[in-house]
C-alpha cells in the first residue's frame, strides 16, 4: 500500500519534471551527431568539449565570464536607478532634476557623481574602529552582488543553477545588514551606532515576513528552483502566480512592501533617517566608501524586484500564451544546430524579467517620494504585529486553499479561465516537450510521450565513458 | 591540481584563518567579522561539496543569525565605545589544552576512517537513480526534493526500484520533536519577555 503510494508519488514528480539540460545534450547527441559545441549547455561545457581547454582553465574562464557579465548588471543597474531616482523624486515634486550632465535629461548624471565621489577624500574618523570601518561598504556590495548568482534572467542565464535557489538567495540577502551595522558600529558616532542598531532591529524582524511571503509561491509550485518557479508560469496572464489564488495575490503585495522595507527604502529608512540620525550608519563615511552603501542599496533593490517578477509575476514569460509558446519554441535546439533562435528567446526571456524588475524599482521610488517616514516605533509595530500574522495566514490560506478546492469543486484550480489556465502538473511537460522535438517529428503532446524520454542516468554515465 | 581543488585550498585557509583571528582578536565585534569570514568560508566548503541546501542553512542560521545577534546584543549592552576582551594566563592555558585535546580527537577521527573503503561501501550503498529536475544533477547539489521527502519521512530514494519489500526509515520524528522544541522555546521567550506589571490598589491614573 505504502510503496503503491510512493510509486504514484514518483510519477507524478516524474511526469512534472522539467526536461534537464543534460538529458537533452545527450539525446541531442544520439539523435543528431551533433558537435558538442551546440550541445554544450554551460560556459564550462562549451570551453571543455569545444575548445578542448583543461578543466580548471575552462572552469576558471566560465566563472569570470558569468562574474563580469553580472558585475556589468550589478553596476549599471544602480548607475540607471539613481539617475531615475532623482529624475522621479524632481517630476513628484514639480521639479526637472537633473537636466544638463550628457545631454537633454541628465542621463549621465550618474556618471559626474561617480567622478565627483572618486576625488573625494577618504576619512577614517579618529574615534573609528579602522579595520571595520574600511571594510563595511564592502560587505555590503559582496553581499547584495552575491544574490545576482542564484537569480535566472531567462530559461537557462543563470550562473548557479541551484535547486535551492531560493533559499540560497534569502540566506545571502540576510548577510547584506552586516556591512550596514558594522558601518554603524565601527563609526565611532552616536549617530552611526542608532541608525546601525535600528537597521540590526528592523533587518531581523522583517526576514520573517519576507521568507514567508517567499514560501506562498514555494508550496504552491512545489519547487525551490528559482528557474522552475518561473518556467511553470508560462502560458496566458492568468497562469502567473499573482493571479493563482487570493491568498497568492495578497501575498505580492505583502512581499513587495516588506522587501522594500528590507532594503531601507523609505518609508522604511530608519537606519539612514536624514532628518533625526544625521545620515545614520553612513555619517561618518565620505566619497566611494559612502557611494558603495548605495551600489548595494540600489543593486539589493533590484534583486528583490527581480524575485518578486520571477516568484509572482511570471519571471521570463510574456504573459501572453501563443507569444510564450513561441519563444520556447525558439528555445528549443534545431535539428541542424542552429543556436540563434535560442539566443535570441532567451535575450527576449532576459529583457522581460529586467522590464519586470524596472517596473517594480519604479514603484519602490515613486513611494519614496510619496510616503513620509514612519517612527521606529511605528516600524516595529507594523512588522510584528501586522506583517507576520498577516503572512503566516496567508501561508496557512495558501496551503488549504487546493484542499478546499479539490473537496469543493474536484479540481485543485477554479478553472474560469478554461483552457488558459491549465492546472499547474500539465504546465511543465508542455514546455519540456517543445523544448525537445521528437527525433522522427513525432507530436509528443502527452505527459506519457514525456516520460518515456527520461533517460536513466546509468545511460548517461555510459554515454560518457564512450565518449 | 584542479579548480575544486584550488578553491577548496583557498576556503579552507580563509577558514582557517579566520577561526584562528577570532581567538587572537580582543575586540568583540572585531570577534564577530572574523566570525563571519570563517563561517562564510565553512558555507563555501559546504557549496563546494555540492551540498547547497546545508550551506545555504550554514549561512541564514549562523551567520546571518547567530552572529547578527551576537553584534546586537554587544551594541545594546556595551558600556564603552569598543569592548575589550582581556584573558587571564590560567584561562589562556586552560582553553589552550582543551583546544589542542579537541584537535587530537578530531585528527585521530579522520585518520582511523579507511577513507578508501568507505568510498567504496557508499558507491554501493548509493541511493537509486531517480530523474533530475533542474539544470544540474544530484552529484551537483540538487538534492532538495529527495531531502524534503525524507523529512517527510519517505525515501524513494531508496525504496524506489529496490527489491525489498521494506521501507527505509525517514527522518520524520527527529523533524517533528525539533519543531515542538521550537514552538516551547518560543513560547518561554514570549513568557520572558513579557512585560510584568502589577497595578496597585493605591496607583491611581
Amino acid at each position: 500500500m505504502l510503496r503503491r503510494s510512493l510509486e504514484t508519488l514518483l510519477a507524478f514528480w516524474d511526469s512534472s519534471r522539467f526536461q534537464s539540460d543534460s538529458d537533452r545534450k545527450i539525446s541531442f547527441q544520439n539523435a543528431f551527431g551533433m558537435p558538442p559545441v551546440f550541445a554544450a549547455t554551460t560556459l564550462r561545457e562549451y570551453f571543455q568539449d569545444g575548445w578542448q581547454l583543461p578543466e580548471m582553465w575552462s572552469f576558471a574562464l566560465a566563472a569570470v565570464i558569468h562574474a563580469v557579465l553580472l558585475i556589468v548588471l550589478f553596476g549599471l543597474a544602480p548607475f540607471a536607478f539613481i539617475w531615475l531616482e532623482r529624475k522621479v523624486s524632481g517630476r513628484i515634486q514639480d521639479r526637472l532634476g537633473p537636466t544638463r550632465v550628457g545631454g537633454r535629461f541628465g542621463w549621465l548624471q550618474s556618471l559626474a557623481d561617480g567622478i565627483k565621489l572618486v576625488q573625494k577624500e577618504d576619512l577614517v574618523p579618529k574615534a573609528a574602529d579602522g579595520m571595520l570601518f574600511r571594510m563595511a561598504p564592502y560587505l555590503v556590495c559582496i553581499a547584495s552582488f552575491a544574490v545576482f548568482m542564484v537569480i535566472p534572467f531567462s530559461d537557462g542565464w543563470v550562473a548557479v543553477a541551484a535547486d535551492v535557489g531560493l533559499f540560497v538567495l534569502l540566506a545571502i540577502l540576510s548577510l547584506e545588514v552586516f556591512g550596514i551595522i558594522l558601518a554603524g558600529y565601527s563609526s565611532g558616532s552616536k549617530w552611526s551606532l542608532f541608525g546601525g542598531m535600528r537597521e540590526a532591529a528592523q533587518m531581523v524582524s522583517y526576514e520573517i515576513p519576507l521568507a514567508l511571503c517567499a514560501l506562498i509561491p514555494v508550496v504552491t509550485l512545489g519547487t525551490l528552483n528559482l528557474s522552475e518557479i518561473s518556467a511553470m508560469q508560462s502560458g496566458w496572464l492568468v497562469n502567473w502566480m499573482i493571479f493563482h489564488d487570493p491568498f497568492t495575490f495578497v501575498a505580492f503585495f505583502v512581499y513587495f512592501t516588506v522587501a522594500t522595507a528590507g532594503c531601507k527604502r523609505a518609508p522604511f529608512d530608519l537606519a539612514e533617517a536624514e532628518s533625526e540620525l544625521v545620515g545614520g550608519f553612513h555619517t561618518e563615511y565620505s566619497g566611494m566608501r559612502w557611494s558603495f552603501f548605495f551600489l548595494g542599496e540600489y543593486a539589493s533593490m533590484y534583486a528583490v524586484c527581480i524575485v518578486a517578477a520571477i516568484l509572482f509575476l511570471g519571471g521570463w514569460n510574456t504573459g501572453l500564451g501563443p507569444l510564450d509558446a513561441a519563444l520556447a519554441d525558439a528555445r528549443a535546439v534545431t535539428a541542424d544546430g542552429f543556436v540563434g533562435s535560442r539566443y535570441l528567446a532567451n535575450v527576449i526571456g532576459m529583457l522581460v524579467t529586467l522590464f519586470k524588475g524596472f517596473l517594480l524599482i519604479f514603484v519602490q521610488i515613486w513611494l519614496r517620494w510619496t510616503l513620509p517616514r514612519l517612527r521606529i516605533d511605528q516600524v516595529m509595530l507594523t512588522c510584528l504585529k501586522y506583517f507576520v500574522p498577516i503572512s503566516c495566514f496567508l501561508f496557512l490560506g495558501a496551503v488549504i486553499w487546493p484542499l478546499a478546492l479539490s473537496t469543493f469543486l474536484g479540481r485543485t484550480q477554479i478553472g474560469i479561465f478554461g483552457d488558459a489556465s491549465p492546472p499547474l502538473g500539465e504546465r511543465v511537460p508542455r514546455a519540456a516537450a517543445s523544448a525537445q522535438p521528437e527525433p522522427g517529428g513525432a507530436d509528443v503532446s502527452s505527459t506519457g510521450a514525456t516520460r518515456d524520454q527520461v533517460l536513466p542516468l546509468a545511460t548517461l554515465s555510459e554515454h560518457g565513458a564512450a565518449e | 591540481m584542479n579548480g575544486g581543488q584550488l578553491l577548496f585550498y583557498l576556503l579552507a585557509t580563509t577558514a582557517c584563518v579566520g577561526a584562528v583571528a577570532v581567538v587572537v582578536s580582543q575586540n568583540v565585534v572585531r570577534m564577530a567579522f572574523w566570525l563571519i569570514i570563517a563561517l562564510g568560508s565553512t558555507a563555501g566548503l559546504f557549496f563546494l561539496l555540492h551540498a547547497d541546501f546545508v550551506g545555504a542553512t550554514q549561512l541564514l542560521i549562523y551567520v546571518g543569525g547567530t552572529v547578527v545577534l551576537l553584534i546586537f546584543g554587544v551594541m545594546l549592552t556595551a558600556s564603552g565605545p569598543y569592548v575589550q576582551i582581556r584573558t587571564a594566563p590560567a584561562e589562556l592555558v586552560l582553553a589552550g589544552g582543551i583546544g589542542t585535546l579537541f584537535l587530537l580527537m578530531i585528527a585521530s577521527t579522520v585518520y582511523q576512517v579507511d577513507w578508501e573503503d568507505a568510498t567504496r561501501r557508499l558507491a554501493e550503498h548509493a541511493p537509486i537513480d531517480h530523474p533530475q529536475t533542474a539544470y544540474n544533477d544530484a552529484a551537483e547539489g540538487n538534492t532538495v526534493r529527495p531531502l524534503g521527502l525524507a523529512l517527510l519521512g519517505t525515501r524513494p530514494d531508496r525504496d524506489l526500484g529496490s527489491d525489498s519489500e521494506g521501507l527505509s526509515t525517514g527522518y520524520l520524528l527527529p523533524f517533528e520533536i525539533a519543531s515542538v522544541h521550537l514552538l516551547v522555546v518560543l513560547i518561554g521567550a514570549a513568557y520572558l519577555a513579557r512585560a510584568k506589571r502589577r497595578v496597585t490598589p493605591n496607583e491611581t491614573p
